[in-house]
C-alpha cells in the first residue's frame, strides 16, 4: 500500500510540476498569502471571487490554484496576528494571545520563524495523512448505495452546523435553509421550476459565486466597516535576520508542535471541526499540560507553535472528507468542491480513481505549495509586513468591484450581480440575529446530490423508510447523527453550568 | 455629538463631524435602542427561520409532492419547509427559557447606516453604469461611491482610488482576462 502510495503521488508530481500547473499552484498561493496579511479580507471571499476566473483553466490548474489561495492565506493570518494583535483569521485568534506579546517584548521576528516552521511540519502531517487515508476512505466508500450515501450526507451537514461556530441550533437552521436555495432553479429529474418568483435567470438556480459573495463578501464588509481599530504598525519593523529562532526557542517549541500536530490531524477527521476549533483545543491543551502555566499569555513560545502547527495540519486534513467521500467539512471546502462540479468533474469517491490527475496533483502541489510558502514568508517578510498597514478603507472599496465583476464574470450576466446584493444583505440580517451563514454555503452544495440520492434509495427500497435503519451502514452513521446530537444536547446542559474550557481561552 | 443611532439621514449628516473629532458614536440614544430589543433577537431570529419555512412548505405541493417512493419536485421543499418551521419555534423557544446573553441587541452598538448605503449602493451602481455605460464607468461608479462610507474617506481620495481601480480593472479584466463587457458604451436599451 505504501508503494502504490510514492507510484501515485511520483504520478502526482508529474502533473503538479507542468509548467502552468506550477504556475497556477504559485499564483494561488502568492493571492492567499497576500489575502491572509491584509486585515479583513478572507480566503472565501477570494476564492469566490477567483472561481469565475478559472473557468476558462483546466481542472487541475483551477484546483491547484483555489487551494493554494486556502492555505496560503493561513500562513500569512500568522503573520496579521503576531504582529497587529488583530484576529482577522479566526484561526489565527488564539495565535495573538502570545504571539503579539512576543512582538512587545522584540521578539516577533522569532515568534513569525516558529511560526513557519510549525507551519510547515503541521502541514507536512496532514499532506502525508491524506495521501494514506484518503484511498483507504475510498474503499469501504466505494461500496455504498445511494441510501448510505444519503446518512453520510446527513451526518456530514449535521457535523458541521452543530460543530462550528454558534448555536447549533441556528447552525442547523443555516444548513436547511442553504439545501432550500439548492432546490431552487430546475429540478434534475422532472424539469419542474421550483422557487424561481417568475425570474427565468433563476431557473439554472442560484449561482454558487453570487450566493458566496453576497454572504463572504458584501455582507463581511457591512459587518467591518468603520468597525476597525486604527492599524498599530509600531512593532511590524521585521527584517529577514530577525526571524531565525535560537536553539533554545526551537528546543521549547519543539514537542508543542508535534502535539499541535496531532490534535490538528484528529480535529480534520471529524468533519465540522475546521482550523479554527483545532488551534483553540491545541492552546488549551498546551497550557494545561505546561509545566509553567502562568508565562501562558505573556508571551510563551509554546502558545505560537502549537495552534499554528494544529491551524495548518487540520486545513490539510480538511481535504480528506472532501476529495474522498465528496462531504466538505466547511465552506472553504464546499466552495471548492463547487469550483469541481462546475467543471463538470462529480465528487465523491469515484474521483480518486476517475481523476487522478487532480487528486495526486493536488497532493503533491501541497508539498510545492507549502515549500513555497516557506520561502515566499521568510525572505519576502519585509513586503508582507508593508502590506498589513494597508488601510481598510482602500480595500473594501476596490474589494467590492472585485466581487461586482467576479460575479458578472461567472456567467457575463448582470442579474446575478443584483442576486449577490440580495444575498448579501440577508446574510448581514443573518449575521445580526446572532447566526453563521457558512453552514448556508454547505447546505447549498450539498443539497441537489441529498434531494438526488434520497429520491433515488426511496424508489430503490419501495418507498419504504425502514432501509436506513435495516442496512447496517445506514444505521450505523444514523447511530453517529443522534450521538452527535445528544452530546451536543448534553454539552449544553452542563456549559450552563461550568464554563466550556475551550471557549474560555479566546 | 448627540444624535440618534436609528435615523439613518441624521447619521448621515453627523458622521462628518464624527470625522472631524474622531470620536465613536455617542453610546446614549444607541444603547436605549439596543435596549428595547434586549431578549428579543431570538425572536426575531426564529421568526425569520419560520417565514423562510412557510415559504417553502406553502409553495412545496403546488410543484407536486408525490408519494415516498416517487417523490415529485414538491416533497423536498415541502418536508425542508416544515422542518424549517420547527427549527424557527424551537429558536425563539429557546429564547424565552434561556438565560440573558450579553450579545442581544440587533444593531451593532454604533450602526453605520451611511456606510451600509454606501457599500449597498456601490454594486447597485456597478449594475446600472454596466448595463448603460460599460466597464469603466461601472468601476468607477462603484468604488468611488463606497469608498465613500469609511469614516476617514474623503472626495479627492476616493476619487483617486476610484480611478486607479478603474484603470487597473479594467486592464486586468477586459484586455487581460478577456471578459465580454464593453469599456464604454451608451446604450439606454436594457
Amino acid at each position: 500500500m505504501v508503494e502504490t502510495a510514492f507510484t501515485d503521488l511520483w504520478y502526482g508530481f508529474g502533473v503538479a510540476l507542468e509548467p502552468h500547473n506550477l504556475m497556477w499552484c504559485f499564483l494561488g498561493v502568492l493571492i492567499g498569502n497576500m489575502v491572509g496579511v491584509l486585515p479583513g479580507m478572507g480566503p472565501l471571499a477570494t476564492i469566490s471571487i477567483l472561481l469565475p476566473l478559472t473557468f476558462g483553466i483546466k481542472p487541475v490548474g483551477a484546483i491547484l490554484m483555489l487551494a493554494g489561495v486556502f492555505y496560503g492565506a493561513q500562513y500569512g493570518g500568522a503573520i496579521c496576528s503576531i504582529l497587529l494583535n488583530l484576529p482577522c483569521h479566526p484561526p489565527h485568534a488564539v495565535t495573538c494571545l502570545d504571539g503579539f506579546p512576543m512582538t512587545k517584548q522584540g521578539r516577533g521576528g522569532v515568534a513569525l520563524g516558529i511560526t513557519v516552521i510549525s507551519s510547515f511540519v503541521g502541514a507536512s502531517w496532514g499532506i502525508t495523512e491524506m495521501m494514506f487515508l484518503a484511498p483507504v476512505l475510498v474503499q469501504v466508500a466505494l461500496q455504498f448505495g445511494p441510501a448510505e450515501i444519503c446518512t453520510l450526507m446527513l451526518l456530514g451537514l449535521l457535523a458541521g452546523s452543530t460543530l462550528a461556530k454558534g448555536s447549533p441550533i441556528k447552525g442547523v437552521a443555516m444548513t436547511v435553509l442553504g439545501l432550500l436555495f439548492g432546490i431552487v432553479g430546475s429540478d434534475l429529474e422532472t424539469g419542474a421550476e421550483r422557487f424561481s418568483f417568475g425570474f427565468p435567470q433563476l431557473s439554472d438556480g442560484i449561482e454558487l459565486v453570487a450566493l458566496a459573495l453576497g454572504l463572504f463578501g458584501i455582507a463581511e464588509f457591512m459587518n467591518s466597516i468603520n468597525q476597525a481599530s486604527p492599524v498599530n504598525a509600531k512593532y511590524s519593523n521585521i527584517k529577514f535576520r530577525d526571524m531565525r529562532p535560537s536553539k533554545a526557542d526551537l528546543k521549547q517549541a519543539f514537542f508543542p508542535m508535534l502535539r499541535g500536530t496531532i490534535v490538528g490531524s484528529l480535529c480534520a477527521l471529524i468533519p465540522g471541526t475546521g482550523p479554527t476549533i483545532a488551534s483553540f483545543v491545541a492552546y488549551a491543551a498546551e497550557k494545561k499540560i505546561s509545566k509553567t502555566p502562568d508565562r501562558f499569555g505573556f508571551g510563551a513560545i509554546e502558545g505560537v507553535a502549537a495552534p499554528e502547527a494544529s491551524t495548518h495540519s487540520s486545513v490539510q486534513g480538511d481535504f480528506i472528507p472532501t476529495m474522498s467521500l465528496g462531504i466538505p467539512g466547511d465552506a472553504v471546502m464546499a466552495l471548492l468542491l463547487g469550483a469541481l462540479m462546475i467543471q463538470g468533474i462529480v465528487p465523491g469517491p469515484q474521483l480518486i480513481k476517475e481523476h487522478p490527475d487532480i487528486f495526486w496533483g493536488l497532493i503533491a502541489s501541497f508539498w510545492i505549495g507549502n515549500i513555497l510558502l516557506v520561502l515566499l514568508n521568510v525572505p519576502l517578510i519585509g513586503i508582507w509586513v508593508k502590506l498589513l498597514t494597508i488601510p481598510y478603507r482602500y480595500l473594501y472599496p476596490s474589494a467590492l468591484f472585485f466581487v461586482c465583476i467576479g460575479v458578472y464574470a461567472a456567467n457575463n450576466d448582470m442579474f446575478q450581480v443584483g442576486e449577490t446584493l440580495v444575498v448579501g444583505i440577508l446574510g448581514y440580517t443573518l449575521l445580526r440575529l446572532g447566526f453563521q451563514p457558512a453552514p448556508i454555503l454547505l447546505g447549498f452544495v450539498l443539497g441537489p446530490r441529498f434531494e438526488e440520492n434520497f429520491r433515488r434509495a426511496m424508489l430503490i427500497s419501495r418507498g419504504d423508510l425502514r432501509v436506513f435503519i435495516e442496512r447496517p451502514i445506514c444505521a450505523f452513521f444514523l447511530a453517529l447523527c443522534v450521538l452527535l446530537i445528544t452530546a451536543q444536547i448534553y454539552f449544553r446542559m452542563r456549559g450552563s453550568k461550568r464554563n466550556n474550557p475551550v471557549l474560555a481561552v479566546g | 455629538m448627540k444624535q440618534s443611532g436609528s435615523d439613518g439621514a441624521k447619521t448621515l449628516t453627523s458622521s462628518k463631524h464624527g470625522r472631524e473629532e474622531g470620536v465613536p458614536h455617542h453610546r446614549g440614544d444607541v444603547h436605549i435602542f439596543g435596549q428595547r430589543f434586549k431578549l428579543r433577537r431570538d425572536y426575531y431570529a426564529g421568526g425569520l427561520i419560520i417565514l423562510f419555512g412557510m415559504v417553502a412548505a406553502l409553495n412545496g405541493p403546488s410543484y407536486r409532492t408525490g408519494t415516498l417512493m416517487h417523490m415529485g419536485p414538491g416533497f423536498m421543499p415541502t418536508v425542508l419547509g416544515v422542518i424549517l418551521i420547527f427549527l424557527g419555534i424551537a429558536i425563539a423557544g429557546a429564547a424565552v427559557a434561556g438565560p440573558d446573553d450579553a450579545d442581544e441587541s440587533i444593531l451593532p452598538e454604533h450602526p453605520q447606516w451611511f456606510g451600509w448605503l454606501c457599500i449597498l449602493a456601490g454594486p447597485f451602481l456597478f449594475i446600472v453604469f454596466g448595463s448603460i455605460a460599460g466597464m469603466a464607468p461601472a468601476t468607477f461608479a462603484c468604488v468611488f461611491v463606497s469608498a465613500l462610507g469609511d469614516r476617514g474617506a474623503t472626495w479627492k481620495g476616493a476619487l483617486v482610488l476610484a480611478g486607479f481601480v478603474t484603470v487597473f480593472g479594467v486592464a486586468l479584466f477586459h484586455y487581460l482576462l478577456q471578459i465580454p463587457m464593453p469599456v464604454l458604451e451608451w446604450r439606454l436599451s436594457w
